[in-house]
């Protein structure tokens, strides 16, 4: 019987027919879009701090209403893939302790501080353009919830990396510091955005079963080169480098060639050594205590407001 | 038999080498604030759609929320909320014989009559 169910499910996984939440699934399925989905929804959540830190100081009225509506549709895209999380049985509170606890990971990226205005622009053009890279795929993945919020986060994720580039363009016509900020912002991020695409690809058996569920449609490699091949070019505009003397068109590839990645740094910060994991973790976990009374009279007041109807 | 996942996603670092640990439930949500569907009317005259789901503690608190976590950019202008307890689904797994009574009645669709070539406006 679970062989026929497994069949089923592969048939129409094949067929590119969407699973939805009361379809029969895989364990192994259920599990990976759990863990693949929730981190996801908590790095939506976590990228809204590195932003949130330079709000009070946007240079000016414009670029302040626009950063709250962008960090605003960060915690938007958190509670999409919450809810889309949700749907395959594991708890809203139970992904928030998985997450206050240190069980789940959420994007290396935003383990790094914001040290500069032009940070906001870097995070955009780099940060966001890797994770809009990474996300297009995710709209025709095989499970429905999960493809639809990743329809809507897309939709909205490509006003941040313009408004990104707008923020990068401006600053590279203004003064000499501001050039030499923009610069120095693009030198800090550049190899951590490259490595949001995670690991080097290898050759396992294991990552066939994913690419069999349609989990998986295109190797972490595939999408860096792309991001690279494209950030190359984009940089020329601003007239800033990207901080990699490797990096030179290879006429034969028909791409960039880069440099070697720094791997031993991206497992350090996600095994919590990052400049700033503890930071973040620590202001997530204040935010989420100090809520608590809210939480409790909301729901003290929701009962009372439901005895009195009853009693009228 | 046994793999590991190694595609590794936005934010999300793989089984291995501290990834994550057992992302398993245990079912214990007991203080959440109820889960409500939220479905919206993009326009006048067209239907309420589903949009997806999110907590609140009360029906106005659940249409607030909506506001912004489903229309910031004008995406609606009605909001249903409905308690997600409320909503009873049919069964995928009855899909087969609930839809059998329609399925071998082609005869339903326009496209299944014969009609001559000079029958024009029908």
């Amino acid at each position: 019987m679970e062989k026929d169910l497994a069949q089923i499910f592969q048939d129409k996984v094949d067929k590119e027919i969407r699973i939805e939440p009361k379809d029969w699934m895989p364990e192994k399925y259920r599990q990976t879009l759990i863990r693949q989905i929730s981190q996801h929804a908590h790095s939506e959540i976590i990228g809204m701090l590195p932003e949130g830190n330079w709000i009070t100081r946007a240079p000016s009225l414009r670029r302040k209403a626009i950063l709250i509506a962008k960090v605003q549709d960060e915690a938007g895209h958190g509670l999409y893939l919450y809810s889309a999380a949700e749907t395959l049985g594991i708890s809203r509170d139970e992904m928030y302790d998985q997450l206050h606890t240190g069980k789940a990971k959420y994007s290396s990226i935003f383990n790094y501080p914001t040290l500069s205005w032009a940070d906001m622009g870097v995070i955009g053009w780099l940060v966001d353009g890797a994770a809009i890279m990474n996300q297009v795929p995710l709209c025709r993945s095989s499970y429905g919830p999960y493809a639809r919020a990743m329809v809507r986060v897309c939709k909205e994720e490509s006003f941040h990396q313009r408004q990104g580039f707008e923020i990068l363009y401006t600053l590279s016509k203004g003064t000499a510091a501001q050039r030499k900020m923009a610069q120095d912002a693009i030198n800090r991020w550049w190899w951590p955005s490259i490595m949001m695409f995670g690991p080097k690809d290898d050759e396992s058996p294991n990552s066939i079963q994913s690419m069999k569920w349609k989990i998986k449609r295109f190797s972490n490699d595939e999408l860096r080169q792309k991001f690279i091949d494209v950030c190359a070019e984009q940089v020329k505009v601003l007239g800033f480098t990207l901080p990699d003397k490797e990096l030179k068109w290879n006429e034969e590839r028909g791409h960039y060639d880069f440099g070697v990645i720094n791997w031993d740094e991206f497992w350090q910060v996600i095994q919590g050594n990052g400049p700033c994991n503890k930071e973040r973790l620590d202001t997530r976990k204040k935010a989420w205590a100090e809520g608590e009374w809210v939480r409790e009279a909301a729901t003290a007041y929701a009962e009372k407001k439901k005895i009195k109807v009853k009693a009228a | 038999m046994s793999y590991q996942i190694t595609k590794f996603f936005y934010g999300d670092y793989g089984e291995a080498k501290n990834g994550a640990a057992d992302i398993s439930s245990t079912n214990n949500s007991s203080n959440e604030w109820p889960l409500w569907e939220i479905f919206i009317r993009s326009k006048q005259g067209l239907d309420h759609k589903h949009v997806g789901s999110l907590h609140a503690v009360d029906a106005a608190m659940a249409i607030e929320n909506a506001r912004d976590v489903y229309t910031r950019r004008m995406e609606g202008l009605s909001i249903w909320a409905v308690e997600s307890k409320n909503i009873h689904a049919s069964s995928p797994s009855e899909s087969d014989s609930l839809y059998d009574p329609a399925n071998d009645k082609a005869y339903r669709h326009p496209t299944f009559y014969d009609l001559p070539e000079e029958v024009k406006y029908m």
